[in-house]
């Protein structure tokens, strides 16, 4: 048990750890890089809560795909970083105020949060039913039955953002000559050439 | 019906099965290779290799330090310096090829009234050190004295063509 | 003292053997899987391929490693040191440690996990990274733009590779690659396997891994046409060689994939006599060289793809192929009541 205990303080205290240099270290590429050290160590907790599912698809949503998205764009970024940081001073009241409301905010809920007594007896013994199925098919049990509603408004939500972005930055260009690699493939060497016999000094 | 015919060819990747099946077909041909260091490709005797500075069999060196090979040279490569010898016949004190500028045009062997510098079918004569391509006179008859036999058969073989 | 070796050390002797015992063959097939593309790719262009270090050339992958080692390692003035050393071994060790899951036999897997097929699917949406960030600590044009073009073509076909495996876990009702094998079993042979009810989904799932290893025709990345080498440009020496290595085991693993999901993984082709002597291991091996046989081949007969087709492909063509296929695989299973419990 000592095993675990350990691997989760090691993983919890690298996920701050790495957190914090997100927004400690100069460059932003160092940055993202150390964003995807924190994803990698809530995976790793994740896997430590018996939840391999979410963590695996951690990884592969937030690791695999959006933090690529982000490296790609922090890369093309030719911006002067140390310029930038030159007012860091001035913001930090601003900063500071939005700070506080968010502890507050997180004090609220957590002190307002209510534990059920008969919680923790669920918890430590899981009833038979749900330990003979594997957390992947849980997850699927509450997402399509329970949270079905939720589930389809949030998939409806996530197809507006992408047409959204779809049709602001689609325009139609007129006269471009587009490649139909249909008919290139459709065309056969019949109607595209003809063998015609020359005669030496005639031409064709 | 067009339409379909051409989505389904396009799906059925009919293009690229026939070029897989032209390749595989390739994999079972006799090989082209030639196991280079112990066989070897016929060469012309038109061939330009190493260079190499030729002598009468008599032993007497043939170039005369005409210079016209130095004039003929596109990439400046060759340099002669030349001296009466104490038989008060014209011959060179120096006669120097940088290989490593040499284009192998042949124009310094077409150039030559005695057929004194020649190309030779040698092409195996790379070297560690760039001071080795460095070639100079000495270099170049013994390179003569090595290849006079595969020289002079060649300089045979392709007199009815000059 | 007795307690902590039985339930600490000597679980991890065993499980550092286990490890031992798959890394050292993979090795090994990775440096053979270099001379067998030299080879096959000289047989389908009339040559012979390498053949003077040891018989038939056996020993030319470790006169090459052994070259490899010896060479300088160059890093140049304007990299990013710590990245770009880092780069080469995020790739190698993605490689290796995508193996943990694969079932070789049956029970023959280092870790029996219930998510083997999204641990994979991980690991390989994770390769990327070793070439975006070789691409940008070189510091230099054609790595970077070689590791842009390699970061937008593999999240692309990463996406229709999850479709194809969705349909695959439909039929199969389980994200355990052994449980996967095992539901391809059954009195009929190869006629259970997936290739054949699936058969459009195996021929996506394969150009998509060639798009996913950065393979001919889809090796835009490394074009050496356009961009030198690029990604790999300013490496040399070790540092070149586990990214030439995790490039290769990448191959051999995504085609170990291929095999779980279509072709039945360890099982024989027909259970009969002759064929089911032959341990599961070695039918395993033998499907793996057949789908390698198929990605050199590919490679000595399609040209390179333009960038432009490339995400047509994708986006335009294997992304709603395989989504309308997740549909009407759903569809037909729901139908016929044949969803697996």
């Amino acid at each position: 048990m000592i095993v675990a205990t350990l691997a989760f303080y090691l993983f919890a205290i690298l996920t701050v750890a790495s957190a914090f240099m997100v927004i400690a270290s100069k460059n932003p590429v160092h940055s993202v890089l150390f964003l995807i050290l924190a994803f990698f160590n809530s995976a790793a907790l994740f896997l430590l809560l018996g939840a391999e599912f979410i963590a695996m698809i951690l990884v592969v949503v937030y690791v695999g795909a959006v933090a690529v998205l982000f490296l790609f764009v922090v890369m093309m970024l030719d911006i002067n970083f140390s310029e930038l940081r030159q007012g860091f001073l001035n913001y930090l009241p601003i900063g500071a105020l939005v700070g506080f409301i968010l502890l507050v905010e997180i004090l609220l809920v957590v002190g307002g949060w209510h534990l059920d007594p008969d919680a923790l007896t669920v918890v430590t013994a899981p009833t038979s039913e749900l330990s003979n199925m594997t957390n992947t098919e849980q997850i699927g049990n509450l997402l399509y039955t329970k949270y079905v509603y939720l589930f389809q408004a949030a998939g409806m939500v996530l197809l507006v953002a992408m047409i959204g972005a779809i049709v602001l930055t689609h325009r139609q260009r007129p006269g471009v000559k587009k490649q139909v690699i249909a008919d290139q493939v459709y065309r056969r060497p019949e109607e595209a050439m003809a063998v015609r016999k020359v005669e030496p000094g005639q031409g064709v | 019906m067009g339409l379909i015919d051409k989505q389904a060819r396009s799906l059925l990747l009919g293009e690229i099965v026939q070029g897989m099946a032209k390749t595989f077909s390739y994999m079972f041909k006799n090989k082209a290779t030639v196991n280079y260091p112990y066989e070897k490709g016929p060469l012309s005797p038109r061939f330009r290799g190493e260079h190499a500075l030729r002598r009468y069999s008599n032993g007497e060196e043939r170039c005369i330090a005409c210079k016209l090979c130095e004039a003929a040279c596109p990439a400046l490569a060759i340099t002669i310096d030349a001296e009466p010898r104490e038989d008060g016949s014209r011959r060179t004190t120096r006669y120097d090829i940088d290989m490593t500028k040499c284009i192998y045009c042949g124009f310094c062997q077409e150039a030559c009234p005695v057929d004194a510098i020649v190309e030779g079918p040698n092409f195996e004569f790379a070297t560690e050190t760039r001071e080795e391509l460095f070639y100079d006179k000495d270099k170049l008859l013994a390179n003569g004295d090595r290849w006079e036999q595969e020289i002079a058969q060649n300089l045979n073989a392709d007199t009815p063509y000059r | 003292m007795v307690e902590f070796w039985n339930s600490y050390l000597l679980p991890t002797v065993i499980i550092l053997a286990q490890i031992l015992a798959i890394v050292v063959p993979m090795l090994i097939a990775m440096a053979y899987l270099t001379l067998y593309e030299r080879k096959v790719m000289g047989a389908m262009q009339l040559r012979k391929g390498p053949n003077v270090v040891g018989l038939f050339g056996m020993l030319q992958p470790f006169a090459d490693g052994a070259k490899l080692f010896f060479k300088e390692t160059i890093i140049p003035t304007g990299a990013n040191k710590f990245l770009f050393l880092l780069a080469p071994m995020i790739t190698f060790f993605l490689a290796l440690i995508a193996w943990a899951v694969i079932p070789f036999d049956d029970g023959w897997v280092l870790a029996d996990i219930n998510v083997g097929i999204l641990y994979l699917f991980a690991i390989s949406s994770l390769g990327v990274y070793g070439i975006i960030i070789s691409g940008w600590a070189s510091n230099s044009r054609y790595p970077f733009l070689g590791a842009l073009r390699s970061a937008a073509q593999m999240v692309s076909y990463e996406v229709s590779i999850g479709f194809v495996i969705i349909t695959v876990l439909l039929c199969v009702g389980s994200l355990n690659l052994s449980e996967i094998v095992r539901a391809q079993s059954g009195d009929l042979g190869i006629l259970n396997w997936y290739f054949i009810p699936l058969f459009p989904m195996f021929i996506i799932f394969f150009v998509s891994i060639l798009a996913e290893t950065n393979r001919h025709p889809f090796d835009l990345p490394e074009s050496e046409a356009e961009l030198v080498a690029g990604y790999q440009t300013e490496y040399s020496s070790m540092a070149f060689a586990l990214f030439f290595l995790g490039e290769y085991m990448n191959m051999i693993l995504m085609c170990a994939l291929c095999t779980i999901l279509f072709l039945g993984g360890w099982l024989p082709p027909v259970d009969i006599a002759p064929f089911n002597w032959i341990p599961g291991v070695i039918w395993f091996g033998i499907k793996v060289a057949a789908l390698l046989f198929v990605f050199i081949w590919v490679r000595a007969t399609l040209p390179r793809y333009r960038y432009d087709q490339l995400m047509r492909l994708g986006w335009k063509v294997f992304l709603p192929i395989s989504l309308f296929w997740v549909v009407v695989t759903a569809g037909f299973l729901v139908a016929f009541d044949m969803v697996p419990a």
